[in-house]
């Protein structure tokens, strides 16, 4: 069904750092790894050995050049790394445009999914989302996307801790958090709160629930840190005189 | 707190049925070898998941990690044991049985060993038994053995365990828990890859200041907090101004270093003799200082002792000065102020000298207590544990450049000046690190080597003066790859990349086999790559080759199978017994000692054997002692899961440390039958945890000493004196001017004298000075990505796909000022060889540099790629412009260690003519896969089984 | 956006054949059309071929085009699946309205509005689809809408004169009505044309990386993509067509599409002694070509906000 929930009972989602992604990728092939087994199994890989490998994925990270951005400090620009998959949008156009209501968000959790089995691979929902989250997979025709790891997240076959999904788990750095955004008491909330967290093209209105922390200012300068210059030693006793004093073993 | 499941009625599974079966093991998509357990579904594998109990990994995976499906059923993987029939290097092989596979190998090696043992070459890559593969050459009786380290990182090592006992590289790693203010330099991934990324995620977390010295601002310098980008092989510039800095302000750690480093051991003056610049000793051999109570020297060592730092003294017959004060005026010098060394570094003296307040302000006024009590290595009882919260790691960016082992020097000379080693904050030792300094044993063959005979001692190891060179009387080398010689003394870990040219060159004698394992020589692993090529196929006039035997352990189709004539196929790391051991490259952490094994979670579908499985069983077919039992036969008849369960290297010490004896002994112990099962029940690692109060201090805790010696880490209890300044480097010096029993050949005298100074220096890279500065402008490096490993990740399905192209990348300035526009191809030359690649232009690199990601481009043919694959097309491989050897036929290698100076090459960039855009260019003839190796699938669908058999 | 063949043919054919359904019904009710057995058969025929073979062909590019009729249940949110209902639902009149002007005496009066509105309602709703869709700039604006409702119309009048001529059952006005709208379909896509050429969307790499307002000054440069081979994100979205040739096939699109077959048509009016099919068959192919052309690139120069993560400045 396409028509939106008018509200959802949670609204899970990722919160993501942009100021502590280091583009290592690990969330990149970790969700292609659970995910090509998982809900909308396989993930398709065309050309695997050969020119123009393309396979479908769930989750990718680009890297871009910064410049008159706080977070760039002193510096001209500075190296910034980008996950980007399906932010679950409130609001999510990709859902309202699909014809056979294959597409939809799920009430309870606001988690947004395609039903394989009544998609026609019109690819309209893909051009209704503005993040290129959804990825076709040419091979079976129908589209696919992050599914928030709906696999993982409840699985009762997994210990309590691993219940997060394949990209949050998985994350060297701890730059990717899990949590209900709708809650704000959450800590996935809190941390929005407390690090500015913001919405993608928020002018698109899709009100995406996912959210992320932007680079945070550098301490590339000497108001960023607290350090008096170094001001010579005294000389008085010549130049090395500061080392008599009384030093034991 | 986990979600519940809601109703929601749309028919999703949310607990889909996951795995029959989950397995612990050890990954290797690199050497950082993390915990993982595998998942597995109907004998296939459904996921692989880190081991969140695990030592090194937390339950995290990196990117590479996390793809080992692809790497396991990687279409390249060999299939069975190769015999080459066509020429080197056509592909021209035929599938022999092992059995017939063994016995070659045995009739080769059998007549060397009967003949003269050092004609057989041991050579391995990114080996982890190094304490297997050592022995086994030990007992064949060969001097030349070595592993990767000579290419990789062996200034790190060296500089670090000469200096302090341990090193950044993976001995050691910073508190992230503690630090405040953490400066990388030179790291673009590392082994420890998800340990910096763990740390650097709580560093983040908790705010501490995080700097990276780097040309590349790329992965972990993205996220610093001040990113310097310095210009290649100037850090040692840019760490002596620091401490120049330090010293004029007077922002030292008096008490660190006289507590703890040999900064007041006085060194003798007497230019001329040969004692000049060594350490003054009493008549025991202890090292003197002058005691300010008593006016007098004294033995260092004693606790009591008030010791000066400064001041010219009579000891009678000589004249002596504190370690201290001469490293004090040398770098006092204007000629380390930072004024004088900001345009070479390409960093402002401004910047230079905040940073150096900075760190001051950081190790001085914010230093941090830990509330725990320690003894201390004279029995002094310390109510708690200060720390100068300032941590340090440095990698091949300082490593692979040919004045990297003194660059290395000065970085451990700063720390120990702000009194930051193994301090709460700091840098911490993870043993069995600390180790005595100097270290040992010293490298072994010596005494030449004897038909059937073990050579008596492990090859590798540490010289501390010139008498412990491994030449000849004639002063010829005894190695075939010349480490331990005056081209390269202190050559620790061999000199992998020097094997093939000599050997070629008889210099200094022809071998007969080389023998390789998981070298990727014949490509990425090697400078000059294309003169490697010709060089493995090189004959004499009579047709014979002048290598006459490789053979090599791959377990995919890499460019070198097809230069091999016997190829041992090995198993990927999912169907193998492995030791990840002490005795070799631990994965301890600063607060445990640990280890691990790899058990098989997959059975082998192909003709293949675990490499050291086979290696003891050529030991054993060859009688190598250690390898058969009285009656001559296999003394590990189960191969190497035997082997790690029954070796011991010493009574009581094995392979593993972990449930020795009756399975409740660590580190000694009896072999337990049952080890392999306890430690299967342990997740696959042993972790043995350092007394709470023994964590820090290492060198001087007796906690730490007593805890060490117990686990058999260390000979004895006594102080680990850190090394500010080293007289063994000194020893070689005075040896150049003429002093003591082994003198260089005088052409070596000006040189050993001028490199081997006790204290860190800086002098311009060598291949960088060769290189006419006006024609060649631009420095060029690679850098790990973070998703690939070396050469093996071209072959990952899903690896590849993120990169499968390697661009060149250049500062936007830089290319304008030539007119070359983003996305143009350009040739890449240097004074040795050209390449092309196609450019991308950014702003985050130093303006005279360019950089490239390293072993992407790859070989047409190779890898059970397809012809048309990117990687080839348009692909490169900076290596074919680095040069092995410097206009002086010297190795492009660090004058004391020998190690590779990867990053040396100067280059210079031109756009490539119009006709010449749109592809690399390669003058190698195509590769065909090995027999029974075929390209995979166009259409992959992996897990669509899974996803059927859920329904 | 990737130009699909399959779509480009499925709005220009059925965009034709409905714009004749319109022109026809309209005059069916004005009572201006005359009834001529193979007049009206081959018409119809043409006409509901046209849209036939357009709906066909949109389910060409399915992947799986045999659930296509689920296509029908969403018509409370999404445009495409109002289109399918009203694409199908205008059958029913057309068959009807067909079967009484060929066959019956009967007045086609009522049944002509309710075709024209049918065809006219699913033009609209075809044009709704891009009209739309928020993150291409180029569709989400309100010129798509006009231009639609008109190129219909004006396509399916000037094949309808054709066929008029052809069958020599003259209907009133339809020449000049034609040279309406070849004017009235060039105005609109000029107004298109300028709007998208002096507008872009909303979006920027700045807001799409959450880094600022795309006033704020924040440049964002993409330095590497996260993968090396183009994905289908890239092909399907990120279409790009040089400017140089973007120009000229807008140009071939203006004097094909409009401006010479508007002359030829004049000039057929001017000259009443020749057969004027010499001059309206060729303006009426010349039109079809310039019409696929201006909808080649309605797709190829529509930009769509993912493209703003992979290097591309405006969406
Ligand atoms: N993902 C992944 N991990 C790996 C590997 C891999 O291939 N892939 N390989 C493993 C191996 S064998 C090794 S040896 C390690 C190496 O790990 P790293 O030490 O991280 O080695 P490189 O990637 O060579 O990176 C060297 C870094 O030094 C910088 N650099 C170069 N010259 C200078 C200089 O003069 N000064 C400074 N300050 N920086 C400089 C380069 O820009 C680059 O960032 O990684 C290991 N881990
Ligand atoms: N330009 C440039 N060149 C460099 C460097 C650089 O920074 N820049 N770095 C240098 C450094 S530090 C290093 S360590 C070398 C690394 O270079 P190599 O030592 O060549 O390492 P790899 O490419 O990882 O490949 C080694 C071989 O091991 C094989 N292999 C993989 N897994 C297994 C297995 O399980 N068993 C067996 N038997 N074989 C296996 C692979 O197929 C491959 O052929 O490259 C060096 N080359
Ligand atoms: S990100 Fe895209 S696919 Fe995901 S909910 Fe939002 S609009 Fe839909
Ligand atoms: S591709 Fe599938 S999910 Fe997307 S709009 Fe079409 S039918 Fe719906
Ligand atoms: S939530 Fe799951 S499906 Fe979505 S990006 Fe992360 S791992 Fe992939
Ligand atoms: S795993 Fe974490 S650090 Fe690595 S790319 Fe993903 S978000 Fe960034
Ligand atoms: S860092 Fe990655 S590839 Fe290396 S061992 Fe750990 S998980 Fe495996
Ligand atoms: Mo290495």
């Amino acid at each position: 069904m396409t028509s939106l929930p008018t509200t959802t009972g949670k609204k899970l989602g990722l919160v993501i750092d942009l100021d502590t992604c280091v583009g290592c990728q690990a969330c990149v092939t970790n969700c292609k790894e659970w995910n090509t087994s998982g809900h909308m199994a396989p993930l398709t890989d065309l050309n695997a050995y050969g020119a123009g490998a393309d396979g479908v994925w769930f989750n990718r990270v680009h890297t871009y050049e910064v410049a008159g951005h706080e977070g760039c400090g002193a510096s001209a620009s500075r190296t910034m790394h980008f996950p980007r998959s399906c932010l679950h949008c409130e609001k999510p156009e990709c859902v309202t445009v699909c014809p056979t209501g294959a597409s939809y968000k799920r009430a309870s959790d606001g988690i947004v999914l395609v039903n394989e089995d009544l998609c026609i691979g019109c690819k309209l929902c893909s051009w209704a989302c503005p993040y290129g989250a959804r990825e076709f997979d040419v091979f079976e025709g129908v589209m696919k996307k992050c599914t928030l790891c709906v696999d993982r997240i409840y699985n009762e076959n997994l210990a309590e801790e691993d219940r997060v999904p394949a990209c949050v788990l998985t994350c060297p750095t701890s730059a990717r958090h899990f949590g209900d955004l709708g809650d704000p008491n959450s800590d996935v909330s809190k941390l929005v709160a407390s690090r500015g967290g913001v919405d993608l093209m928020p002018e698109m209105g899709y009100q995406p629930v996912n959210k992320y922390l932007p680079p945070r200012s550098r301490k590339d300068t000497a108001s960023s840190m607290p350090a008096p210059e170094l001001k010579p030693a005294d000389t008085a006793n010549g130049l090395l005189g500061w080392v008599d004093r009384l030093l034991s073993r | 707190m986990a979600f519940v499941a809601p109703h929601e009625n749309d028919g999703v599974n949310t607990s889909p049925f996951v795995s029959d079966e989950v397995k612990t093991t050890t990954c290797y998509m690199c050497a950082c070898r993390c915990g993982i357990k595998v998942h597995l579904r109907d004998g296939q594998i459904r996921y692989i998941q880190g081991n969140r109990d695990h030592p090194v990994n937390k339950g995290v995976l990196c990117g590479k990690g996390a793809a080992g499906i692809m790497q396991h059923y990687s279409p390249a993987r060999l299939r069975k044991p190769l015999k080459r029939v066509g020429e080197r290097g056509s592909g021209e092989f035929v599938e022999i049985e092992w059995d017939e596979a063994l016995s070659i190998a045995t009739t080769w090696l059998s007549n060397i060993r009967a003949t003269d043992p050092k004609k057989l070459a041991f050579f391995t890559g990114r080996d982890q038994s190094q304490s297997l593969t050592g022995w086994w050459a030990n007992q064949f009786g060969t001097p030349n053995y070595a592993a990767h380290g000579g290419f990789c990182s062996v200034n790190m090592a060296t500089a670090g365990i000469y200096t302090i006992g341990g090193s950044f590289w993976e001995f050691g790693e910073p508190d992230w828990e503690h630090t405040k203010y953490f400066m990388m330099f030179g790291v673009a991934e590392d082994h420890d890859s998800n340990p910096i990324k763990i740390g650097l995620g709580k560093l983040k977390a908790r705010g501490a200041k995080f700097v990276s010295v780097n040309p590349a601002q790329t992965g972990y310098s993205a996220i610093a907090d001040e990113w310097l980008g310095i210009r290649p092989g100037t850090d040692g510039l840019f760490v002596l101004a620091i401490i120049h800095e330090l010293l004029k302000s007077g922002s030292v750690d008096l008490d660190y270093l006289v507590k703890y480093t040999n900064a007041p051991w006085l060194v003798i003056q007497a230019p001329g003799t040969a004692e000049d610049g060594l350490i003054a000793r009493d008549p025991q051999g202890n090292p003197q200082c002058w005691d300010q109570k008593t006016k007098t020297a004294v033995n260092a060592l004693l606790p009591s002792v008030q010791p000066v730092l400064r001041g010219n003294f009579d000891l009678g017959a000589k004249r002596a000065v504190p370690a201290f004060q001469l490293m004090a005026e040398r770098y006092l010098d204007d000629a380390y102020a930072p004024e004088a060394v900001a345009e070479r570094c390409g960093i402002p003296a401004a910047t230079i000298k905040r940073i150096a307040a900075e760190l001051a302000h950081v190790a001085f006024q914010q230093t941090i207590e830990l509330p725990i009590a320690w003894t201390d290595w004279a029995g002094r009882r310390h109510d708690k544990m200060v720390g100068r919260p300032v941590a340090m790691h440095a990698m091949r960016g300082i490593s692979a450049h040919s004045n990297g082992f003194h660059t290395c020097r000065a970085i451990h000379l700063l720390q120990m000046m702000l009194g930051s080693i193994d301090v709460p904050g700091g840098f911490r030792y993870k043993p069995p690190y600390p180790r005595p300094i100097p270290p040992s044993p010293k490298p072994t063959g010596k005494a030449g080597t004897t038909p059937n005979q073990p050579l008596g001692g492990m090859p590798l190891g540490f010289v501390t003066a010139p008498e412990d060179l491994l030449i000849d009387a004639q002063g010829k080398p005894i190695r075939i790859d010349k480490a331990f010689t005056w081209d390269h003394p202190i050559a620790s870990h061999g000199m992998l990349h020097m094997v093939i040219k000599n050997a070629v060159n008889a210099d200094p004698y022809p071998i007969d086999t080389l023998f390789l394992y998981m070298a990727n020589m014949a490509w990425n692993s090697s400078m000059n790559t294309r003169g490697t090529i010709d060089m493995l196929t090189a004959k004499h006039a009579n047709g014979e080759y002048k290598i006459p035997h490789i053979i090599y352990s791959d377990a995919y189709a890499s460019e070198t199978v097809a230069y091999s004539d016997l190829v041992l196929p090995d198993t990927t790391y999912l169907e193998r017994w492995d030791c990840i051991s002490l005795l070799d490259r631990p994965i301890s952490d600063a607060d445990a000692a640990c280890d691990a094994i790899r058990q098989p979670v997959l059975q082998p579908d192909r003709d293949v054997r675990g490499f050291q499985t086979v290696l003891l069983d050529l030991g054993a077919r060859l009688k190598l002692p250690g390898m058969v039992d009285e009656d001559g036969d296999p003394k590990y008849p189960g191969g190497y899961a035997d082997y790690i369960i029954n070796h011991e290297r010493a009574p009581g010490i094995g392979p593993l440390a972990g449930w020795r004896g009756d399975g409740t002994q660590h580190g000694h112990g009896a072999p337990n039958a049952a080890q392999l099962d306890n430690y299967i029940d342990n997740g696959c690692f042993w972790r043995g945890e350092i007394p709470r109060d023994a964590r820090y201090f290492k060198m001087a805790n007796a906690g730490y000493l007593a805890w060490a010696k117990s686990m058999g880490f260390l000979p004895n209890t006594e102080q680990i004196i850190l090394h500010l300044y080293s007289e063994p480097l000194q020893k070689f010096r005075n040896a150049a001017r003429g002093h003591g029993p082994a003198q260089p050949p005088d052409k070596d005298r000006a040189r050993i004298d001028q490199y081997f100074d006790p204290m860190p220096i800086w002098y311009m890279p060598f291949d960088e000075a060769a290189s006419n500065a006006t024609e060649f402008p631009l420095h060029a490096l690679t850098q790990r990505p973070m998703h690939h490993y070396q050469s093996w990740g071209s072959q990952n399905a899903w690896l590849r796909q993120i990169t499968a192209q390697n661009r060149l990348f250049m500062h936007r300035d830089t290319a304008a000022a030539q007119n070359i526009a983003d996305d143009d191809w350009v040739w890449i030359t240097s004074r040795s060889g050209r390449v092309k690649a196609q450019v991308r232009l950014v702003e985050g690199v130093n303006k005279n540099t360019v950089w490239t990601w390293n072993a992407i481009g790859k070989r047409k043919g190779a890898w059970a790629l397809k012809p048309d694959a990117p990687e080839n097309a348009r692909g490169f491989l900076l290596n074919h412009v680095i040069s092995e050897t410097l206009p002086d036929m010297r190795s492009n290698s660090d004058p004391i260690t020998g190690q590779a100076a990867w990053f040396d090459v100067r280059v210079k960039v031109e756009r490539a003519a119009d006709h010449e855009q749109g592809e690399s260019d390669h003058d190698f003839d195509d590769m065909q896969s090995p027999p029974g190796v075929t390209t995979g699938p166009d259409v992959l669908q992996y897990g669509a089984g899974f996803r059927e058999a859920a329904e | 956006m990737h130009p699909a063949l399959s779509v480009i043919f499925f709005t220009t054919s059925s965009g034709a054949g409905y714009g004749m359904l319109s022109v026809l019904g309209i005059y069916a009710t004005l009572g201006y059309l005359s009834r001529s057995l193979w007049f009206s058969l081959t018409t119809m025929i043409i006409a509901l071929g046209l849209i036939t073979a357009g709906l066909l062909s949109s389910t060409l590019h399915l992947g799986h085009p045999e659930r296509a009729w689920r296509a029908f249940s969403q018509w409370r949110t999404s445009w495409l699946s109002r289109e399918g209902i009203m694409a199908v639902a205008t059958y029913i009149p057309a068959l009807l309205f067909g079967m009484v002007w060929i066959f019956l005496p009967a007045s086609t009066a009522v049944l002509g509005v309710v075709m024209a509105v049918c065809a006219l309602g699913t033009l609209y709703t075809t044009a709704m689809i891009y009209r739309s869709l928020k993150p291409i700039h180029h569709w989400h604006n309100q010129h798509v809408v006009p231009c639609y409702l008109v190129l219909g119309p004006m396509t399916g009048a000037v094949w309808l004169l054709v066929l008029s001529q052809l069958f020599a059952q003259p209907i009133p006005f339809l020449s000049p009505i034609c040279l309406v709208l070849l004017a009235a379909g060039l105005t609109a896509k000029w107004l298109y044309w300028s709007f998208v050429d002096s507008t872009s969307g909303p979006s920027s790499p700045a807001s799409a990386t959450g880094l600022g307002k795309p006033e704020s000054g924040v440049q964002v440069r993409s330095i590497e993509w996260p993968h090396t081979e183009a994905n289908y994100v890239m092909k399907e979205m990120g279409f790009q067509v040089a400017r140089k040739h973007a120009q000229r096939l807008r140009t071939i699109a203006i004097w094909a599409g409009f401006l010479i077959p508007g002359v030829m048509i004049e000039t057929a009016i001017l000259q009443p002694s020749t057969n004027p099919l010499i001059w309206c068959v060729p303006a009426a192919l010349l039109m079809s070509v310039g019409i696929i052309t201006e909808r080649w690139l309605f797709f190829a120069e529509a930009k769509h906000t993912v493209m703003l993560y992979y290097g591309a400045q405006k969406a």
